[in-house]
């Protein structure tokens, strides 16, 4: 590796992480970069719709200023504006980027870049798309540009390894991080930085409906908040209307669907009900999902209106021409002909809502920074962008904005140390490894007959059950609970591998342990904030409620659970009003 | 009795050991895919015969086809096994490893590899820098679209598994890598650099290497031109070397 005056370590090859290495790269800054799965294989990869950017090509009057409130509006306020503001404003200008490295975003008859209504929330055209690959298609360009730099020797890739925990100084200063590989010998090793940024993805997975990928459980993000690290609104998660049920995983079928003319219904009384279109006549079927997932619960679970009583309604695009759904949505329907074997060109696709995004994460202020110094969070893995609620496509906006902002931060912040890392005693490192190793040993050792994929199911459904759609107090009781149980049983596990080569049984138990305690924060935080706002529904308190929870919540670890305190929302530049989707959206001038 | 599946895994403990067969026997559920299989095995850790065993080790990501981790040899065929559906299979189901690639626990193997190749031939477009410079070339939309597919390869290394060229004996780079140079040589902007990504395609493990046993094509699980791609850079090589030959 060629030296440069720091060494800064990324967690996390998805969009943000990716972004955040190319910029510290880019300044001839040295880069280590560590993810679960080869970076070109993180989550990132599923997002099919697209990336909002306000960049205005059909001349609609679109502009940052519209998508900022917007999206402060879709989120009911509860996301900090000038940060928000800050990504709105960007947004062009990243696009412009992704667009120069590459990526094959569809084009207008003209070959300018196309522009479409693509998430929910909007009346805009704003969604930039990629086929219907968007996100894979961002990804690779990036991780292409990382190839660049390592082929140059400024990264170095640990891609196959798990992040353990952060190394922590004398001072309480993040100084590196304690990771295993997980092809090959996985013995906890430690890795000294100066400056750590975790971008570890969202935590859909601790759901047993989700469209998320397979790894993104929060397993890291809770790791830290264990060491230290504040974690805010946990309780914000957000359900997709509309997913395909699976046993391995629930597939997502894109909001862009309805953006593009696909209707919702069920039967009722004999006949096609459009209920979205009843309820909501002014976005119909593009109501945000928070709403069209509530709508779906009603519909089903309340009014027993499902097909054939089950949990699932109708996504109908049979109407549109088939040559302009392969044109359009060619990716998203080859997903449902793959996986549920029908043609949803001729049949209504059955469809259901699952655990789709977590609003909530690590705290961190407008630049990125945890409260922990030297430890950065960018990515779904941060709380900053979106509030109660997620607009589609705002996501991966989001990454690419905190992965772009935090790497001149994270280069500053280096800089300004008066000893860097490797010039610290190399005994903290030592011992924060062996530490780790000591739990691994533990976990490998037989201690009782539980099993914990057996115990990770168990988990995924309780909070599926209870900690999603609406939520009820006695039921948000009883899942922590059952979740204290769940941490009890942990201790007489049997993982069944006890070779220290490639153990992904130690993997996924380390992580299940994080999973329940993250578990925690999330049902008590959703416990304790009585009101409904976004994606949080309570049918005891129905209204949103300001004067007492126009607040970030933040939730720090302690040995008998976590400990909550309540931050204002900083609402200086759009003055809160009430959300209702059933008129349509003023914006203020 | 509940009906059941039988799967039969090649097993290796570690790259060194020797491979072994296991049969599971698992309860059959509707609409499943071979990745859920692989998760009940993880809930209940036993064979058919009634004997307790270590969990089976894999790779996966998306579980929806557009990562590329759950390669895998399903029933003699390599590909995905998120989208390969239980009731479209063959029973008793065989899983093996992909075998162009060193294992290194049971179903998961090593694909550094193809990384490397990717390295070696550029396949990147060469940005100048992050600073704003407005937006990237005019593109049509008729070669966009066309490019579009080939950048939805995923580095699977199906194609690498099928070609009979692909081997030990030979530094022959697959066909993956020579459809991403056809990409990269396509933008407008990569275009430009052309020359260097052809240049790494001349020598050894180039594209010459290739005996046009078209397997690549038939089992990628994109279904991207790899046949055309191959035919396009052999060509531009030509033009390439003749030129070359000429100017220098
Ligand atoms: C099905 C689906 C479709 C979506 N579609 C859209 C869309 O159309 N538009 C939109 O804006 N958003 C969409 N989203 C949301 C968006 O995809 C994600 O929010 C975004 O990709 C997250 O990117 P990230 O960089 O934060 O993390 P990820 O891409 O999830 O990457 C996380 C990285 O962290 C690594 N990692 C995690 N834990 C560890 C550990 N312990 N040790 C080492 N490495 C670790 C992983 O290996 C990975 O590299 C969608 C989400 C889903 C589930």
């Amino acid at each position: 590796m060629a030296k440069s005056k720091f060494h800064a370590i990324i967690v996390g090859g998805g969009l943000a992480g990716l972004m955040a290495a190319i910029k510290i790269a880019e300044a001839g800054a040295n880069v280590s970069l560590f993810s679960l799965v080869d970076a070109k294989r993180s989550h990132s990869v599923c997002a099919q719709g697209g990336v909002n950017a306000a960049v205005n090509t059909k001349g609609e009057g679109d502009s940052p200023w519209i998508h900022f409130q917007e999206t402060i509006y879709g989120g009911d306020f509860l996301a900090n504006q000038p940060p928000v503001k800050g990504m709105c404003e960007e947004g062009p200008n990243l696009i412009y980027l992704l667009d120069r490295m590459g990526v094959m975003f569809n084009r207008t008859p003209e070959g300018f870049l196309q522009v479409e209504m693509r998430g929910g929330g909007t009346k805009y055209s704003r969604g930039l798309f990629a086929g219907a690959t968007t996100g894979q298609q961002m990804l690779y360009a990036l991780d292409e540009q990382v190839r660049r730099f390592e082929a140059s020797g400024l990264v170095n890739r640990y891609e196959g390894w798990e992040f353990i925990s952060i190394v922590k100084d004398d001072q309480g200063v993040c100084r590196g991080i304690t990771a295993m590989n997980l092809r090959g010998d996985a013995t906890a090793q430690s890795f000294p930085a100066d400056v750590v940024i975790l971008a570890t993805g969202g935590c859909g997975s601790l759901f047993g409906k989700a469209t998320a990928s397979h790894i993104c459980n929060g397993s890291a993000a809770s790791a830290v908040y264990q060491q230290g690290a504040i974690y805010a609104n946990g309780e914000f998660i957000q359900v997709h209307p509309t997913a395909i049920p699976g046993d391995d995983k629930c597939r997502l079928i894109s909001e862009s669907l309805r953006g593009g003319g696909g209707r919702v219904w069920t039967y009722k009384e004999g006949k096609k009900w459009y209920f979205l279109e009843e309820w909501y006549p002014a976005y119909k079927n593009l109501v945000p999902r928070d709403v069209a997932s509530r709508a779906i619960h009603k519909v089903c679970r309340e009014m027993g209106l499902g097909i054939d009583g089950s949990d699932m309604v109708y996504l109908d695009v049979t109407h549109i021409p088939a040559a302009d759904l392969d044109r359009l949505f060619g990716g998203a329907l080859e997903i449902y002909e793959k996986f549920a074997g029908e043609d949803p060109r001729k049949v209504p696709m059955k469809v259901f809502p699952a655990v789709h995004y977590s609003m909530g994460g690590l705290w961190v202020d407008y630049e990125q920074r945890t409260n922990i110094p030297g430890l950065m969070a960018i990515g779904e893995c941060d709380y900053q962008y979106h509030g109660a609620n997620r607009l589609g496509a705002n996501a991966l906006l989001s990454c690419l904005y905190a992965g772009f902002i935090s790497g001149p931060v994270a280069i500053r912040y280096a800089n300004g140390l008066e000893k860097k890392s490797n010039e610290l005693n190399p005994g903290i490192f030592a011992s924060e490894a062996k530490r780790r190793q000591e739990i691994n040993q533990k976990i490998m050792s037989p201690r009782g007959k539980e099993n914990p994929f057996q115990i990770q199911s168990e988990l995924s459904d309780w909070m599926w059950e209870n900690v999603t759609v609406v939520r009820h107090n006695d039921k948000l009781k009883k899942t922590d609970e059952k979740l204290l149980e769940l941490l009890d049983r942990f201790d007489r596990m049997d993982i069944a591998d006890e070779s220290v080569w490639a153990n992904q049984s130690l993997s996924l138990a380390r992580q299940l342990y994080n999973m329940i305690v993250l578990s925690r924060v999330i049902t008590l935080g959703a416990l304790n904030r009585n009101e409904s706002r976004g994606v949080h529904y309570k049918p005891e308190f129905p209204k949103r409620d300001d004067e007492n929870w126009l607040k970030t919540t933040k939730a720090q670890w302690s040995p008998g659970g976590p400990i909550f305190s309540y931050e204002d929302v900083d609402v200086s530049l759009f003055k809160p009003r009430e959300r209702r989707y059933d008129k349509e959206f003023k914006e203020e001038k | 009795m509940a009906k059941t599946v039988e799967v039969k895994i090649k097993r290796q403990a570690s790259t060194k050991d020797s491979p072994r067969w296991e049969t599971f026997q698992l309860p059959y559920k509707d609409g499943g895919n071979v990745i859920a299989l692989l998760m009940e095995i993880r809930r209940n850790p036993v064979t058919s015969d009634g004997k307790p065993t270590t969990t089976v080790v894999w790779d996966c990501s998306c579980l929806e086809e557009v990562c590329g981790a759950c390669s895998m040899i399903i029933n003699g065929d390599a590909r995905q096994a998120c989208s390969a559906l239980v009731d479209a299979l063959k029973h008793p189901i065989t899983l093996e490893p992909l075998s162009k690639f060193p294992v290194i626990k049971d179903l998961m193997v090593d694909r550094i590899a193809l990384f490397e190749n990717l390295k070696k031939v550029k396949a990147w477009i060469p940005i100048d820098g992050t600073y704003p410079a407005g937006p990237g070339p005019r593109m049509a939309e008729r070669d966009r679209s066309w490019a579009y597919d080939i950048s939805r390869c995923m580095s699977c290394g199906c194609c690498m598994e099928a070609c009979p060229k692909y081997n030990e004996c030979s530094s022959f780079m697959g066909a993956a890598i020579i459809a991403q140079v056809r990409l990269f040589n396509t933008h407008p902007t990569g275009e430009m650099n052309k020359e260097e990504r052809l240049d790494a395609l001349m020598g050894p493990g180039g594209v010459a290497g290739c005996s046009n046993a078209q397997n690549c094509e038939k089992v990628c699980p994109k279904k991207l031109p790899l046949v055309k791609s191959i035919a396009e850079i052999n060509r531009a090589i030509n033009i390439h070397a003749l030129k070359r030959l000429l100017f220098n």
